[in-house]
């Protein structure tokens, strides 16, 4: 999987183009995971590519979460699920007890599948992340957010109101609050947990614009159910099923020409 | 094919007829029957209402605010110092028992979710919440008024900190828990410690709960008598600015004021009764008010 250019053409525009001779950001090796006795990860090695979006599909219950939740860790929140094997960011195995999951976290961004707006306004909402790491003059400060919020797509709408409760918000508009405070931080990947599944249409289609923007700046992997949006916004597809990576390519030739049988009956929705 | 279902419905009419009229008729008793008692209880607390409003109101006077409470066979006086020792006491009682509650509370929602040890707290806490109040009343004096050489306030206001602690405890773990795992996952992805994501986000959330249950406490010890009897017991005069000695205070004062041969006296344990249940309606009715608000938003 060394030099896989597909191109596309000019119809399918740039998100379709997949660039593999991007680095790899994140490597994972051997992969395995627990919830308790139960072996849910099995043997998953792939790479993130720097600067492009992945997304990961597969039906419910197949690891994609599971997979996205061990490159911030936030899985060690719970003391009975645990991760073997490696995963290499920039080089370094996150998974060593030696990596702070805190700082780890502040590289590798996460947005969840419903809008977790926190109970203060919008503006500590973005501040909050900020502030955890750095000591920002106020005017300073002012400047991230409304970049921040800028990047998000927000900005119009909220700028008058920075002072209001984030909770007062659309779902959209929250989930987008979400996303620019994660950027906020300034991470190096995002993580995006079915960050549309709770949205209307509307919303969705404003997310995966962001989504498309974010790329140049961000390395993306993404967890969907709906598989026209990976196939609309992302350059890399993993399928999984029963906690095994399936097949791992570009997404347009996993969409017009996998591999595997799996994969094809999975994406012309004959299981799962 | 259409005869069918109508031929099997003509069947089972009559079956069904009776056994949709007992069933009609059971629930037209219950319901009746249910609003009955409920109509019932109501009564009774509306009784004691209309009872303490208009004797209560009876003994109202200005003196009742501004005197003290009156030796035996003197005429008048008042019950000022009984209210103000009541608010030290209380106010004391509540200060003492807010930390403890909400750490507490805080550890078993946040940071003991599934140890043992936790659950053992909860299982002595929610004993704790059903203890005999007139227990702790003999626990304190044992535990300090002895010891000291004689009642205080410190020592009342102890006793009434530990019937505050497990009703604190109890709401701001259940208002915790109520804050979405989400949220929590949430501050934590961006990096923040536990301690952060506590008190920055869960406590924000739970805010309102947790003001709500330190009033409901507020109200709950405000009316107390049995642990104030062996400890802050009660007396005539202004408490001592050390708190030392007896403190006055409204529940016993009610208490020994009420079964007193003076007609003054009775009627002082009416206002004050009527004063305490007033007090403690309207903390519990800002308390609803902040929870709602809140819960709106």
């Amino acid at each position: 999987m060394s030099q896989i250019s597909v191109s596309a053409g000019g119809a399918l525009g740039n998100a379709r183009v997949a660039d593999a001779s991007a680095p790899a950001r994140i490597a994972v090796r051997a992969l395995n995971f627990y919830y308790g006795d139960f072996h849910s990860l099995k043997h998953i090695s792939m790479d993130f590519f720097d600067r492009q979006v992945t997304a990961l599909i597969g039906p419910s219950g197949c690891g994609k979460s599971t997979l996205l939740r061990t490159f911030n860790r936030i899985y060690s929140l719970y003391p009975e699920q645990r991760a073997e094997g490696e995963i290499l960011l920039d080089g370094q195995n996150i998974l060593s007890s030696s990596v702070d999951v805190n700082e780890l976290r502040a590289r590798v961004g996460m947005v969840f599948q419903k809008p977790t707006p926190f109970p203060m306004s919008i503006y500590d909402n973005i501040a909050f992340g900020i502030r955890l790491y750095e000591k920002l003059p106020k005017s300073e400060l002012d400047g991230r957010i409304e970049e921040a919020l800028r990047k998000a797509a927000l900005w119009d709408e909220v700028k008058d109101k920075l002072r209001q409760s984030g909770m007062g918000l659309s779902g959209g508009q929250q989930q987008r609050l979400c996303i620019a405070r994660t950027i906020a931080q300034k991470p190096e990947v995002i993580l995006l947990d079915e960050p549309t599944s709770a949205l209307d249409p509307i919303s969705t289609g404003k997310i995966e614009e962001l989504i498309e923007q974010l790329r140049s700046e961000f390395t993306i992997v993404i967890v969907t159910h709906n598989m026209q949006q990976a196939a609309r916004i992302s350059q890399f597809t993993a399928f999984m099923y029963l906690g095994e990576l399936v097949e791992f390519g570009p997404t347009n030739k996993m969409f017009m020409n996998p591999s595997k049988k799996q994969t094809q009956d999975y994406i012309t929705g004959r299981f799962g | 094919m259409d005869a069918t279902p109508h031929q099997v419905s003509a069947a089972a009419a009559p079956a069904w007829g009776r056994v949709r009229r007992s069933r009609q008729t059971a629930d037209r008793a219950l319901k009746v029957i249910s609003t009955v008692f409920t109509l019932l209880g109501i009564a009774v607390l509306g009784w004691i209402l209309v009872m303490l409003i208009v004797e209560g109101t009876r003994g109202l006077s200005l003196a009742v605010f501004t005197e003290t409470t009156p030796g035996p066979g003197t005429e008048g006086g008042g019950i000022a110092n009984a209210i103000v020792g009541s608010l030290v006491l209380t106010f004391l009682g509540i200060v003492v028992a807010t930390p403890i509650g909400v750490l507490a509370g805080t550890y078993l929602a946040e940071y003991g979710r599934g140890s043992k040890l936790a659950s053992m707290i909860r299982f002595v806490n929610d004993i704790l919440l059903a203890a005999p109040s007139i227990l702790i009343g003999l626990f304190v004096y044992t535990l300090m008024v002895q010891p000291m050489g004689g009642y205080s306030g410190w020592a009342g206001g102890v006793a009434l900190a530990i019937i505050a602690i497990p009703v604190i405890v109890r709401t701001t773990e259940d208002m915790l828990r109520i804050v979405p795992g989400s949220l929590r996952e949430a501050g934590a992805a961006l990096g923040a410690p536990m301690s952060k994501v506590i008190i920055q986000i869960s406590w924000r959330a739970a805010r309102s709960g947790m003001v709500t249950g330190i009033l409901l406490a507020t109200a709950r010890i405000a009316g107390e008598t049995a642990p104030l009897l062996f400890t802050a017991l009660n007396n005539n005069f202004w408490f001592s600015p050390d708190l030392m000695g007896g403190v006055s205070n409204l529940p016993v004062t009610i208490y020994q004021f009420a079964l007193a041969p003076y007609e003054n006296w009775r009627e002082l344990a009416w206002a004050g009764a009527l004063i305490i249940t007033v007090s403690i309606l309207a903390l519990s009715v800002v308390a609803r008010l902040l929870f709602r608000k809140e819960q709106a938003r």
